[in-house]
C-alpha cells in the first residue's frame, strides 16, 4: 500500500469487481429466483381477466417479494379509466 | 449410509478436480472409506490427477450400461488405503450418464463408503446437473474473480432448486472452497479478498487455498497436492478436510508472507 495510496482517490480494481459483481448477483437471483413459471402465469391470468375486463398484459404485474423468512406472491391488475 | 459430496463451480479451470482428488485423499487418509467419481464425461481428467490413468479398464458409464460391476470398474489407490477412483468414460456421449444408472451407483455406494466425492464437469449441463443431483452437501469451488464468482452463484441457485434435495424440500449443505488465492495482490486491492466474495456468495467458507506452484507440480506427477505436506496449498486442503469432518480450524495462508531482509530493501 505504501504513503501513495493515502492520496490516491481512485477506487481499487478489486472494489470496483466487488461493487459489479453485488449488482449483477442480486440482478441475476432476483431473475432466476426459483419461480420459473412466474410469466406463464401472468400470461394465463391475462386470459382469465380478460374474460371480465379488457386489459392488456402491461396492466397486469406479478411480484415476488420476500418479507423476513416469508416470501409473498403479490398480483396487480390496473384497471382501464373507462369501465361500464 | 455415506455421505454423497458435490464439487462444483459452474466455471471451469478453477480448481474443481484438483479439490476433488485433494479432499478425496485428505478424507481416505484420516481413515474414512472414500469413493471419488468423475462425471466429466468425454473429458476424463480426474485419473490423471490422481495418478492412475493406465490402470483405467472400465469406467462410470460402462457401469451404467452394464458393461461392468462397480467393483470391477473401481480403482483402488495406491497410496492411501481405502481410497478408490470412478473414472468417467472418453467415448460415450454425455447422455450416457442416465439418472436413475446415476442413482444406483451412488444407492450402491453409499453402502459401502463413508464419503462420495463427486467431481463436477464445468457448465450447468447435464453432466454437471447429474454430478449435482443426489448430493447431501456441496464443495463450491470459487476463484477470487468475477466471471466465477458470478457463475458460483449461478450454480447455488441450481442446487436449491433443481436438486433431489431441493425437490423433496431439504437443503443441500453448501460450503465455499475459494482456491488461487493470493494474499499479496488482495493487500495491493488488484484481487477480491475472503470477505468480499463470502459477502456476496453468503455460504461458510471450507477453506482458503493459496495460488501455489505445488499445486501444478503435483499435477504433473499425479500425486493429489494435499499429499506434499510442506507445501502452502496442501496444508490448506488439509485444514479443509478437518472442518469437513467437523473441526474448527481458524484458516491460514490469508495475509502476505513476510518477506526477508533483502527483499524489503531491493524489492521481491
Amino acid at each position: 500500500m505504501g504513503i501513495f495510496s493515502y492520496f490516491r482517490a481512485k477506487k481499487s480494481s478489486a472494489e470496483v469487481a466487488k461493487n459489479r459483481l453485488q449488482i449483477i448477483v442480486a440482478h441475476e437471483r432476483a431473475q432466476n429466483g426459483g419461480y420459473e413459471f412466474l410469466p406463464r402465469l401472468r400470461q394465463e391470468l391475462l386470459l382469465v381477466v380478460q374474460k371480465y375486463v379488457h386489459v392488456e398484459l402491461e396492466n397486469i404485474r406479478v411480484d415476488v417479494n420476500r418479507d423476513g423468512d416469508c416470501e409473498v406472491l403479490e398480483f396487480n391488475v390496473t384497471l382501464p379509466d373507462n369501465k361500464r | 449410509m455415506g455421505k454423497i459430496i458435490v464439487v462444483t463451480s459452474g466455471k471451469g479451470g478453477v480448481g474443481k478436480t484438483t479439490s476433488s482428488a485433494s479432499l478425496a485423499t485428505g478424507l481416505a487418509r484420516r481413515g474414512k472409506q472414500v469413493a471419488v467419481l468423475d462425471f466429466d464425461v468425454g473429458l476424463r481428467n480426474l485419473d490423471l490427477i490422481m495418478g492412475c490413468e493406465r490402470r483405467v479398464v472400465y469406467d462410470f458409464v460402462n457401469v451404467i450400461q452394464g458393461e461392468a460391476t462397480l467393483h470391477q470398474a473401481l480403482i483402488r489407490d495406491k497410496r492411501v488405503e481405502n481410497l478408490f477412483i470412478l473414472p468417467a468414460s472418453q467415448t460415450k456421449d454425455k447422455e450416457a450418464l442416465r439418472m436413475d444408472g446415476v442413482e444406483k451407483i451412488l444407492d450402491e455406494l453409499s453402502s459401502r463408503f463413508d464419503f462420495i466425492i463427486c467431481d463436477s464437469p464445468a457448465g450447468i449441463e447435464h453432466g454437471a446437473l447429474m454430478a449435482m443431483h443426489f448430493a447431501d452437501e456441496a464443495v463450491v469451488v470459487t476463484n477470487p474473480e468475477v466471471s466465477s464468482v458470478r457463475d458460483s452463484d449461478r450454480v447455488l441457485g441450481l442446487l436449491q432448486s433443481k436438486t433431489r434435495k431441493a425437490r423433496e424440500g431439504g437443503n443441500i449443505r453448501e460450503h465455499l472452497l475459494l482456491t488461487r488465492y493470493d494474499p499479496e495482490r488482495v493487500s495491493r486491492g488488484e484481487m477480491l479478498s475472503v470477505a468480499d466474495v463470502e459477502e456476496i456468495l453468503a455460504i461458510p467458507l471450507l477453506g482458503v487455498i493459496p495460488e501455489s506452484k505445488s499445486v501444478l507440480a503435483a499435477s504433473n506427477s499425479g500425486e493429489p497436492v494435499i499429499l506434499d505436506d510442506a507445501s502452502d496449498a496442501g496444508q490448506a486442503y488439509d485444514d479443509a478436510v478437518a472442518r469437513l469432518l467437523g473441526e474448527d480450524l481458524p484458516h491460514r495462508f490469508l495475509t502476505p508472507a513476510r518477506k526477508g531482509f533483502f527483499a524489503r530493501i531491493f524489492g521481491g
